[in-house]
């Protein structure tokens, strides 16, 4: 553990207060002075007088920084401080002749201050291991020489090596050699990926295993790495609901209690005739317990500790509120392309007409080879073998309804219905959901191929797991056409889908759902791919951008960002968030009601001093501990 | 404009919390965080008054915390 100077200072007068005060307490015990309770105001018996003595001693030697603390910030117009209610009580405790509870109050809450700062250092640790993940330098070519440079002095466009081992310090594009990575830093996702050449690195991932040279895209200021490790330490700046319920609670709980803290001392003495010691003992466990400082430390560490956990399984979020939020969620609303579905068509289903269906494939990918259409180029993938391109001359793109070409002099179509009605080619129309792309050679139909997009693999799952988790709305938005977005609702058991929306419709349209939602406390959640959605994504409660490692857009837009394209992540950052909350909640209801509890005990006379100690010092422990388990991701 | 600071020896939450109350309260200040968690500072302050506003904002900072400061 890193302990500061201060700090290991602190530790050695705590010991020595505590072998002191035993020590002291057992010459009383063994000198027979009355040492049990009698509570009496100014006690004093000359017999007792090197007790008393002793005891201020110790007294000095464990409170004397909080003393200072608390006269200076008296001077300086600052009451309701810690330190000096503090001071305040136990020089109360020592006015009552309350020797040892005195000492005891000081020591315990310099123990509880210490142990808190060393889980709030704990924490700030980890949440820093978690994100160590900022390059410390990057290899440029010199002179034929490998020199380490600092990753801010690499310009767009250099060629850094990355050896295997290493860090990647910048975004870029392998241009030679093979390797696989290891992104789990960033995505959480612990199998390695393969890269080749041409292919895109992100900065933090690690290089695992060959040698590789990346020519750089974005300068280290812009990189993914940047980019996430502004975003998590920024991420707290934004408070939650629970936490800004805490600190405003704080502001009014001390001044309360402390008023009550004199009322109780004063009143019933002067009104009631009661004795003042004992009431005064009162006021003093009132002030004891008056500190928020459980609620106040444990409500930002638990966000603190939840961010810290869902950005370790590849979730960024951007504000503590966010997490609050997702925990919230009642209605899901996602984007159907690139989302729900792999966003890539694929040639699902072929129907040949008099030929076989490799032929009909072959015919159809040599004329669409010609095409950049996205489904002419899924036609293309999906061939096996090679095209030989000479086999086609004269191709010539028809726009929204296909190619047409020559193949060996023969005049080839292979598009849509339309191109096939406007050739009067007689075709056999399939009933098929998807885009049909119909093939003709010389006149005749000789067959159609159906290409869809499919859902994810795990879509249907994480719908499911989202529906155990309370989730009671899954809506789909898309601005395809209203049969395909049917077939994957369909599919995925969605409940409603809303389909052929243009950009500004998916805006109107989740205006419409959030102002339709039963009650103000249910949040609606919109997944998308975070680059062709944003004003949709900044209209939701939470938005959530998924799989886009390293685009700056879907960070900017989002307030969630899941950096692995994978769907079932939505639930586990619910189920973070969740827990997250639960914890803050735990840690409201702990800590306040110890506080009032002891407070009501106090003022019956049920309680002392040392069951004031544990409401202050014993309730921020317990609570700052369960703060730490938001840390803790299954 | 708007600007973060590291706070060194930021060690107690509660005094953040009172620090951001005051801090917040000056004339000219539009936003102000103390952030307890990453010991840090954002200020968000008219540009005319933004040096002044700060080391009022130092002030204040003593004030809770006397060895606390605001890292320039």
């Amino acid at each position: 553990m890193n302990i500061t100077k201060n700090e290991k200072h602190l530790v050695q007068r705590l010991v020595w207060t505590l072998i002191l005060s035993v020590v002291l307490f057992l010459l009383a015990r063994s000198f027979n002075l009355n040492t049990e309770n009698n509570i009496t105001i100014f006690y004093y018996n000359s017999e007792n007088l090197w007790l008393l003595i002793a005891s201020l001693l110790i007294y000095l030697l464990i409170g004397y920084d909080i003393i200072w603390k608390a006269i200076r910030n008296i001077f300086q117009g600052t009451i309701f401080d810690e330190n000096f209610l503090m001071t305040i009580a136990t020089i109360g405790a020592f006015l009552i002749g309350q020797y040892s509870e005195g000492i005891a109050v000081m020591l315990f809450y310099q123990i509880g201050e210490l142990l808190q700062r060393s889980a709030v250092n704990k924490s700030r640790k980890s949440i820093g291991e978690l994100m160590d993940i900022a390059p410390e330098y990057a290899n440029i070519v010199e002179n034929g020489e490998l020199i380490q440079v600092d990753p801010y002095d690499v310009s767009i466009g250099d060629y850094i090596v990355v050896l295997p081992g290493e860090r990647m310090p910048l975004d870029g594009i392998v241009s030679e050699g093979n390797s696989s990575l290891d992104t789990s830093a960033l995505t959480g996702e612990s199998l390695p990926i393969d890269i080749a050449k041409g292919d895109q690195v992100f900065s933090g991932s690690i290089n695992l295993s060959g040698k590789i040279i990346i020519q750089v895209e974005k300068e280290y200021d812009d990189s993914t790495v940047a980019n996430i490790l502004e975003l998590v330490e920024n991420a707290t700046n934004q408070k939650a609901e629970a936490e800004v319920f805490a600190t405003t609670f704080a502001r009014y709980y001390t001044p309360v209690v402390f008023f009550a803290a004199i009322a109780l001392a004063v009143i019933p003495t002067l009104f009631f005739g009661q004795n003042f010691a004992i009431w005064l003992e009162r006021a003093l466990i009132f002030l004891v317990v008056s500190c928020p400082c459980a609620l106040v430390v444990s409500i930002p560490l638990t966000f603190f500790s939840g961010i810290g956990a869902a950005s370790k399984i590849g979730v960024l979020v951007k504000g503590s509120n966010y997490l609050e939020y997702l925990a919230k969620v009642k209605t899901i609303v996602f984007d159907k392309t690139g989302t729900l579905t792999y966003g890539k068509f694929q040639v699902a289903n072929i129907k040949a007409n008099g030929i076989s269906k490799e032929e009909l494939l072959k015919l159809a990918s040599h004329a669409e080879y010609f095409s950049n259409h996205p489904i002419a180029k899924s036609i293309v993938n999906s061939y096996p073998k090679n095209l030989n391109p000479d086999n086609i001359q004269n191709a010539q793109e028809i726009s929204g309804q296909g190619i047409k070409a020559e193949y060996q002099g023969k005049e080839l179509l292979v598009g849509n219905k339309t191109l096939m009605l406007k050739h009067q080619i007689d075709i056999l129309e399939t009933a098929e959901i998807g885009s049909i792309v119909y093939v003709a050679l010389d006149g005749d139909f000789l067959g159609s191929l159906t290409i869809t997009d499919r859902p994810k693999e795990n879509a249907n799952e994480t719908i499911k797991e989202l529906r155990n988790l309370g989730i009671n709305q899954i809506m789909m938005l898309t601005g395809d056409r209203d049969l395909v977005a049917a077939k994957i609702a369909d599919e995925l058991a969605i409940d409603h889908y809303y389909a052929e929306l243009l950009p500004q419709d998916k805006v109107k349209k989740l205006e419409e759902i959030i102002k339709d939602k039963d009650t103000p406390k249910d949040l609606v959640a919109y997944v998308g791919d975070g680059i062709n959605d944003a004003p949709v994504l900044a209209l939701a409660d939470v938005g959530i951008a998924m799989g886009n490692l390293g685009s700056d857009a879907a960070i900017e837009a989002a307030d969630t960002v899941i950096m692995q394209d994978e769907l079932n992540r939505i639930a586990d950052a619910i189920k973070v968030g969740r827990k997250t909350l639960r914890i803050a909640i735990q840690n409201l209801v702990i800590a306040l009601s110890i506080k009032i509890i002891i407070l009501i005990l106090a003022t019956f006379g049920f309680a002392n001093l040392w069951l004031a100690v544990f409401g202050d010092v014993g309730v921020t422990i317990i609570a700052v501990t369960n703060a730490l388990r938001a840390l803790m991701v299954k | 404009m708007k600007r973060s600071y590291t706070i060194k020896n930021l060690g107690c939450a509660n005094c953040a919390a009172k620090m951001e109350n005051d801090i917040a309260k000056l004339d000219g200040v539009n936003s102000v965080r103390v952030n307890f968690m990453t010991s840090k500072i954002i200020l968000d302050a008219e540009d005319d008054k933004f040096a002044s506003l700060l080391s009022e904002a130092q002030k204040i900072v003593h004030k809770y915390e006397p060895y606390a400061n605001i890292l320039k």
